[in-house]
């Protein structure tokens, strides 16, 4: 059995009076796409802040290849190889792909701020960092956009930059928050062939509505109901557990 | 200034060309100007330094201080301090510590400062650089409200700034190293950063950045500029008070800044000439019948503030940034 | 020091600190509410001390001139709502920092050609023009006492509405999320416009009771609106409590501090700021 790249021990998140996210586990492996479905305010964008660093948890533990970083604010995990997008889409709207791309692929190996050599450099003569962006860009499909401005761009060329920025930064674990939200079938079907790419050598966590989606790229289901898990396993079982067809699925699915 | 503009590196055309003959007139001026008008110059020169110094900050970064001319003064009364009282002091020696020091004081308000956000940033700043104001107000050992003089200029190195022509040169060549240095910063990968976490400081910090220490390094490095700036007014005037560091100071400086454009530098130095400018004109206004109107300059200044910026707030500023791409 | 020293100085610190506090209250609902930056409200405070100067010279009755200054108040609050503030609530703080800046000078500048630039005095009204008699060598300013009754009576009045009445309700809730507030039914229009004229009222009614005891002159704002601006960060953005509670730290601090460390004092209370923001950095009670 390989290493968990991401784990998380009973994470709960208490809002004052509201539970949000209620004594939640889950672990990300290598090469594996770890699908988190549920009704609306079941509390999967609040477990995904959690993991990703953006809130701290009330309780629980977090562990990222081997480390523990309960805690550790969303920069650092981010350096440690921990990658997410957003539901919204949050990109740096007045920059062009390429300038979005760039910011995310100098983060990596920075040099401290207060390094005047950093200050005294260009951004875009680093090798390293440019071929880190034009990877980005290419596996993105966003080659055709390289110097628009992102907040020119359709709905689905921002999602698709959303996740490069991601992939900008090489991260061994992604944990994406519905990027095919707003998107037509063709453009969803690009992204979900990028995400089955996407699943060789990193462990990605998919929070989804597109019930289509997760059932074609998922290899584990967890299913989130008001904070709790009320069910994780392979997607036939998943698809076939009468309490989450009551809760989420309903018959037409089966 | 509603919207973020994201390419304030590229300037226009028109404004290269204009900072190019600028540069021309600035050096051939004191052969042509009486020392009054050198004077004159010198001064804008300095506070353009000074606004410079802002734009890293508040255009750049995107942090809005009103408390900036805390490290600008903080620096005149560091070679006020330093000076001896009947020779000059050594300004190879005065001016790097008067910055370094600036740049101390800088980074200590700023751990305190840089961990709070937007309202609270604005007044915090202020009442820092109040706190420094009344330090050296209440305190007859630091000059208290009458302030210092320094009674003779620096000098060093084969240069006497008792020269008006000396000083002016000097602060040219400080004036353009400062530009040089931060139009370099905005191509650099720190300011390719702080442009991030200007335009999206969540997302810069998820990428990775410790938007903290960037955001402390950028507050030091304007503080440090601002020393710079404090140092040479200091050595033009000969005298320090506490109003240096107060609150008037500060805000002229944010005016200088947004009068010109924010976050390319060249709009700040623009700014401070124009600022100057236009001060100029208000105090010299004549007087109409019985009403002096230059006396009342405040009365122009304040509803220009308020009123111009409230009928035309699409206004960017004299040196607007330029759109990048299709 | 001895326990009627001690006394005293207690005395002058609540005092103090509940003048702060109702310069305070206006701000941080004006900020907490419409997220407008004002630096003028110093100018209000001012301009406050200044009417009841002209006021008391031109009727001799301290109390009249504090009635009327105050109607006037809220009514100029009122007008600078509608005609310039209120267009300014979506703008960015750069623009409102510049707007009022603008209007400090404004204000400066009517002042001195109102009124001048000498600095001026208003007379203690006869009926409080004595002191209590607390040891064989100290005594207490009636005024003073005044003032503490006055100051305690309107924040009272102040907690009551806020925390008791519709009203407070609905200002508490566009505190908390001015969108929402308005969502759910709020006129919101109403509220920014009774809110803000309420600010202003505060702080002028402030500088008018003070001009007897610190006299009136042209920079008093500036001093004032500082401390205004700590206690809002200490107490946290649109939280009356937190304005009470920083307010009378902010008073013991600086009374205190004056009497114990007489060349450290001012910094003191930038010291208790410094402190607050490192485990706080969004106040003690922030919404």
């Amino acid at each position: 059995m390989t290493e968990a790249l991401l784990e998380a021990k009973q994470l709960s998140k208490r809002f004052g009076g509201l539970l949000a996210v209620n004594d939640v586990s889950l672990s990300l492996y290598k090469d594996q796409l770890h699908a988190v479905i549920g009704p609306n305010g079941a509390g999967k964008t609040t477990l995904t802040h959690l993991l990703s660093g953006d809130l701290p948890a009330t309780s629980g533990e977090l562990w990222l290849k081997g480390q523990a970083v309960t805690g550790w604010p969303h920069h650092r995990l981010s350096l440690q190889g921990l990658g997410r997008s957003y539901q919204k889409t949050n990109v740096f709207l007045p920059l062009t792909v390429w300038e979005n791309l760039m910011l995310a692929a100098q983060a990596k190996d920075a040099l401290a701020p207060f390094n005047p050599l950093s200050w005294l450099g260009r951004a875009d003569s680093k090798p390293s960092v440019v071929a880190r962006a034009e990877r980005a860009l290419v596996l993105a499909g966003l080659s055709a956009s390289k110097n628009s401005a992102a907040a020119i761009l359709s709905h689905g060329i921002q999602r698709q930059l959303e996740i490069a920025m991601v992939l900008a930064t090489e991260p061994v674990v992604l944990l994406l928050d519905e990027p095919l939200a707003g998107m037509g079938a063709a453009e969803a079907q690009t992204m979900v062939e990028l995400l089955h790419t996407l699943k060789k050598d990193h462990a990605l966590l998919l929070v989804e509505h597109d019930m289509d989606a997760v059932f074609a790229l998922a290899d584990v289901l967890t299913v989130m109901v008001n904070g709790t898990v009320i069910a994780s396993g392979t997607p036939e079982a998943i698809r076939s557990d009468a309490q989450v067809q009551a809760a989420y699925l309903g018959e037409a699915t089966a | 200034m509603s919207t973020p503009q994201g390419h304030l590196e590229t300037l226009p055309r028109s404004v290269q060309l204009l900072m190019g003959l600028g540069l021309i007139a600035l050096l051939s001026f004191p052969f042509v100007g009486q020392d009054f008008y050198i004077q004159m110059v010198t001064r804008m020169m300095i506070l353009a330094i000074f606004a410079m110094s802002l734009d890293l900050l508040q255009g750049i970064t995107g942090l809005v201080s009103l408390g900036h001319a805390a490290y600008f003064g903080f620096a005149g009364y560091v070679l006020a301090f330093l000076s001896p009282a009947d020779a000059p002091a050594s300004w190879f020696i005065t001016l790097p510590l008067a910055i370094l020091t600036s740049a101390l004081l800088a980074l200590l308000i700023g751990f305190f400062v840089v961990r709070t956000q937007g309202i609270y940033f604005i007044m915090v700043t202020m009442a820092f650089a109040q706190m420094v104001y009344f330090l050296f107000f209440d305190n007859k050992e630091l000059g208290g409200s009458d302030g210092l003089y320094i009674n003779v200029r620096p000098a060093g190195w084969g240069l006497d700034f008792e020269n008006k022509q000396v000083l002016y040169f000097f602060t040219l060549a400080c004036l353009v190293l400062t530009y040089a240095f931060l139009r370099r910063l905005l191509w650099s990968p720190f300011g390719r950063t702080l442009n991030g976490i200007r335009l999206n400081e969540h997302r810069t910090q998820a990428l990775g950045y410790n938007s903290f220490n960037y955001k402390l390094t950028a507050f030091t490095l304007a503080g440090a500029l601002a020393g710079m700036a404090g140092y040479l007014w200091a050595a033009q005037s000969g005298y320090v008070n506490p109003e240096l560091m107060g609150f008037h100071m500060s805000a002229h400086a944010i005016m200088m800044v947004i009068l010109g454009g924010m976050g390319n530098v060249a709009g700040a130095l623009i700014g401070a000439f124009g600022f100057e400018l236009f001060l100029h004109f208000f105090k010299d206004l004549p007087k109409v019948g019985e009403f002096d109107l230059g006396k009342h300059w405040q009365l122009w200044m304040g509803t220009d503030c308020a009123g111009g910026h409230h009928c035309t707030p699409r206004f960017d500023g004299l040196v607007a940034p330029q759109r990048c791409g299709p | 020091m001895d326990l009627a020293n001690f006394f005293i100085q207690l005395l002058n610190s609540v005092q103090y600190g509940l003048l702060l506090f109702l310069l305070a209250a206006g701000l941080t609902l004006i900020f907490g509410i419409m997220g407008v930056v004002n630096l003028a409200h110093g100018a209000f405070y001012m301009l406050g001390a200044y009417m009841a100067y002209a006021l008391t010279a031109a009727w001799g009755n301290l109390a009249l001139a504090i009635a009327a200054g105050t109607l006037l108040s809220v009514v100029f609050g009122w007008l600078l709502e509608k005609i310039l503030f209120r267009h300014f609530y979506h703008r960015s703080h750069l623009d409102q920092v510049l707007l009022t800046f603008g209007l400090i000078y404004i204000f400066e500048e009517l002042r001195s050609m109102l009124w001048g630039d000498d600095v001026h005095n208003v007379a203690v009204p006869a009926l409080l023009d004595w002191s209590i008699q607390l040891t064989d060598t100290l005594s207490y300013p009636a005024y003073r006492l005044f003032m503490l009754a006055m100051c305690s009576a309107l924040a009272l009045a102040l907690w009551f509405m806020i925390s008791k009445t519709k009203l407070g309700m609905k200002i508490r809730a566009g505190a908390f999320n001015s969108d929402m507030a308005q969502s759910l039914g709020i006129n919101i229009v109403r509220l920014h416009s009774l809110v803000f004229a309420m600010g202003v009222a505060l702080a002028a009614l402030s500088g008018m009771l003070i001009s007897p005891l610190s006299s009136v002159y042209p920079h008093m704002g500036a001093q004032v609106l500082i401390m205004c601006f700590v206690v809002v960060v200490i107490g946290g953005i649109g939280s009356v409590r937190g304005a009470l509670t920083a307010a009378l730290l902010v008073g013991l601090v600086d009374t205190f501090g004056k009497v114990l460390l007489p060349q450290f004092a001012s910094m003191l209370v930038y010291v208790l700021m410094a402190l607050v923001l490192l485990y706080k950095p969004e106040g003690l009670f922030k919404q």
